[in-house]
């Protein structure tokens, strides 16, 4: 059975591994970060973030500043789908966001006897389930 | 402080141990804060009668009729706070009433206001209740008012000012009431309560422990003038401590009455009753998360003085129904800024996060953080100590509201059941204008803009956050009506609620955009601004699962020259935003310059120009995966410009197109607009195989835009 752990990522209980939601592309450990098994770009944020105000003429710009901030972008490898996204300072390591206790996931999943993919759903309200349905028809949530 | 360990020897006898506890009790210099209650976020044991009660069993309707009359009374004591409060944060609704139990649990809160109280009002009632109620120079009786403000004994922060009134039968305390408001000024070292300058504690402001200023029924009068004396805005002082006995002493109105028909014990029983269902069913909650660690790190950029980085780190295990949270690996307090918040201020931003987007529909207890086990270093800038500085506590304890926020849509994914839709993360700076000077009246005052309120967020998996929403802390809260305030002030907003394009946190759903605040005053003795925020080089909050955070903020000024001279003479240079003033420079004799977000009081001379923005919230999922006609839409309502539709979301159009469709022309062969879009698609698929041939060449992958 496969468990949707986040946006785009699922643990499939039966190979303990780290999947794309997207691809299926397998990223790696369960056990593990799935950091591991991402492509990773360590972006200049003022490329996204990009200056309002002139660079050239003002310190602050509306951008951040890259000797204090760097954003890394996880891609599956699979299918380039950015992942997640971390904001750092240059050098820090990444942030070892989930360590999910794979045994403890799969006890918990057989004893509800549901399927994790077919039960998944965004949560309550009008809203949500007026756009998660118009979205689904047309493919674009999962 | 070191402690030294002497213990001695040889056992007391009993009676030499009391000698020595009245020894110490007769003796002691000053009551502090107290550890033992302000470490303790978790409810308190039963108390006899509440034991005896709940044995025999309640009544499950009966309970709810209860909570009922309580809401409507809590409710109706919010609403005469939010119409006669005299201050700003009062008419936004940056407040709250609430009933706590004998011991101080909150068991009820307002619908409306700051959900972060209810983590945090137990302590000043447990000191009152250990300190004050057998003291025999104040004691606890019928009639009776405590005052309180400072956040070391329990506080989200300074500014906040509580009424905390006991519910008494026969002599015996069965319940408490309060109202607190946001009362902004309190004599700090600069305007409005929350100095982002204060370099000791003793620049704070008032430094209120809990202590009785209405007694029997009535304020003293000594004591008020006390108070007035030590703040720069006295008529706000005594008029807000009326309006909070007043809506107090409504809401026990109501209560006495409820207590009357249904006897104390019922009364009693209801409100442990609420305060323990809720511990229950969180347990049962937290049972349904996923095993597994959970970690979030926040980077801070400013001391508000001069640029750092320094860490907030949270990481919860969940196991089971436990859930740790441990904060341990955040950065050291710093003895001379503004920036240190006590952990009690971290927790109750935590609690907003629990009791706001975690789980919205339980009622607000302390218990709903009661069994969540919280570790963390004193010393720490997110657990502060007596010693440190805290004017600018929200900078720690709002990274705490981010943290849980974050982390629960990790833990939450999987659960088939939800309470609360996923969330990417809210906005998480107060960007407004704190002012102070004296008025076009010749008052004195101190305060700030309510465009605080003007928080973006809320982007969902489904959908778009929404822009200038609320504030973190207070769903309800209004950003006012600018033009009310400008009656009494000298200064005007010269730009008000204008969004800043491209400011947005991209995702395949946007975090909501923020907007900018021009200001300059004029026709006043003396004037001042200033801002208390950080994220001016280090982006404040994140994206989630791919989207992006928000920007960086700056602070820009135009100093040197009068702008309502220069739009007195050609009206048409009234068109203002930061990006055309800075970029454009329209005033020949202005000096422009930008600064980080951390102001301290600065002297505003008439027609200086002052300028920030709002942030905006996080995105929600890979920018790539957003509709094209969503990015084309951004474009033509001029959220975002055409280089960004390229750049971030690959999407290229043709902007002559853009207003064709405004004038109402069909869409484009697809559905969605005309014209532009088969050649964004055709990037967005380049963009696609330039990550996917990417994949050979290792773990670090450029990806070219464009
Ligand atoms: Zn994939």
């Amino acid at each position: 059975m496969r468990v949707p752990m986040t946006e785009y990522l699922v643990i499939d209980l039966d190979t303990e591994r780290w999947t794309c939601r997207v691809c299926s592309q397998d990223i790696g450990d369960a056990h593990d970060s799935y950091k591991k098994g991402t492509l990773v770009y360590d972006r200049d944020p003022r490329e996204i973030h990009q200056p309002i105000i002139d660079p050239n003429r003002y310190e602050y710009t509306f951008s951040p500043d890259p000797t204090y901030c760097r954003i890394l972008e996880y891609y599956c490898p699979g299918c380039g789908t950015q992942i997640e996204t971390d904001y750092l300072p240059p050098g820090h390591p990444p942030t070892i966001d989930m360590l999910i206790d794979v045994a403890a996931l799969r006890a918990q999943w057989e004893k509800s006897g549901l399927d994790a993919e077919e039960v998944f759903n965004y949560g309550p309200g009008d809203d949500a389930q007026k756009y998660t349905a118009h979205h689904k028809a047309t493919g674009h949530i999962r | 402080m070191t402690a030294i360990d002497e213990s001695p020897a040889t056992k007391l006898t009993v009676q030499e141990q009391e000698w020595v506890d009245r020894f110490m009790d007769d003796t002691t210099l000053f009551l502090g804060p107290d550890p033992e209650i302000m470490r303790d976020h978790s409810i308190a044991p039963r108390s006899d009668l509440e034991e005896i009660v709940l044995a025999e069993g309640v009544d499950r309707m009966q309970v709810e009729r209860i909570r009922k009359r309580i809401a409507g009374a809590l409710d109706e004591g919010y609403e005469m706070c939010e119409a006669q409060g005299a201050a700003p944060g009062a008419k936004w609704g940056d407040l709250t009433t609430a009933i706590y139990t004998a011991a101080g649990d909150v068991a009820y809160l307002s619908c409306h206001g700051v959900i972060a109280f209810s983590a945090i009002l137990h302590h000043p009632i447990r000191y009152i209740n250990k300190y004050w109620k057998n003291e025999p120079t104040v004691g606890v009786n019928p009639g009776d008012g405590f005052i309180h403000n400072d956040a070391r004994f329990g506080n989200v922060h300074n500014t906040d000012q509580s009424m905390i009134m006991p519910i008494m039968r026969d002599g015996e305390i069965i319940a408490w009431v309060a109202a607190t408001i946001h009362e902004g000024e309190n004599g700090a070292c600069e305007p409005g309560g929350m100095p982002s300058g204060s370099e000791t504690p003793f620049d704070d402001g008032l430094r209120m422990s809990p202590f009785k200023i209405v007694e029997a029924g009535h304020l003293r009068r000594d004591l008020l003038t006390f108070l007035q004396h030590s703040v720069r805005d006295p008529k706000l002082q005594l008029a807000d401590l009326k309006v909070k006995i007043t809506a107090v002493r409504k809401i026990m109105e109501r209560i006495d009455k409820v207590i009357d028909e249904v006897g104390v014990d019922t009364f009693v029983g209801a409100l442990r009753t609420t305060v323990e269902d809720v511990d229950v069913e969180v347990r049962r909650r937290i049972g349904e998360l996923p095993d597994g660690t959970y970690r979030f790190d926040q980077f801070m950029d400013s001391t508000l003085k001069e640029n750092i980085l320094i860490k907030i780190a949270c990481k919860v295990t969940v196991k089971g129904d436990s859930m740790v949270v441990d904060l341990r690996g955040t950065g050291p307090e710093i003895l001379n800024r503004a920036i240190n918040s006590p952990l009690c201020s971290v927790k109750s931003m935590m609690m907003q996060a629990i009791l706001a987007f975690w789980w919205p529909d339980l009622p607000r207890c302390t218990s709903a953080m009661s069994c969540i086990e919280i570790i963390s270093d004193e010393g720490t800038w997110a657990d502060a100590s007596y010693d440190a500085p805290m004017g600018q506590s929200l900078q720690a304890s709002f990274r705490g509201f981010s943290a849980f926020q974050a982390l629960y849509s990790r833990m939450s994914f999987s659960t088939p059941h939800k309470y609360s839709n996923v969330v990417a993360n809210w906005y998480n700076q107060i960007n407004t204008f704190l002012w102070g000077g004296i008025t076009q009246h010749g008052d004195m005052v101190g305060n700030l803009c309510a465009d605080l309120n003007g928080m973006p967020g809320g982007a969902k998996p489904f959908r778009d956050g929404e822009d200038a929403v609320s504030p973190l802390f207070c769903a309800m809260a209004d950003t006012a009506e600018q033009e009310v305030m400008e009656e009494e002030v000298p200064f005007m907003q010269l730009v008000s609620k204008r969004l800043v394009r491209d400011n947005m946190g991209f995702g395949k759903f946007n975090g909501g955009m923020g907007y900018e605040m021009i200001v300059a005053a004029e026709g006043t003795a003396q004037w001042g601004f200033m801002t208390v925020t950080s994220g001016s080089k280090f982006s404040s909050i994140y994206g989630m699962y791919g989207g992006y955070g928000c920007g960086a903020y700056p602070l820009a000024m135009v100093k040197g020259t009068n702008v309502y001279e220069h739009i007195r003479q050609d009206n048409k240079k009234f068109d203002l935003s930061i990006e055309k003033v800075m970029n454009e420079r329209p005033f020949e004799d202005g000096r422009y310059m930008t600064y980080h977000m951390g102001l301290q009081f600065d002297i505003a001379k008439d027609g200086e120009l002052y300028m920030i923005s709002q942030g905006a919230g996080g995105g929600y999922g890979d920018p790539l995966e957003r509709l094209p006609e969503s990015v084309v839409k951004d474009a033509e309502l001029g959220r975002i410009t055409q280089h960004v539709a390229e750049s971030i979301f690959a999407v290229r159009y043709d902007p002559e197109e853009l207003p064709a469709r405004c004038r109402g022309h069909a869409a484009g062969p697809s559905g969605g607009p005309p014209g532009a879009l088969a050649a964004g698609q055709a990037v967005r698929r380049v963009l696609r195989r330039v990550r996917h041939h990417g994949a050979a060449e290792g773990p670090s992958l450029l990806r070219v835009v464009g």
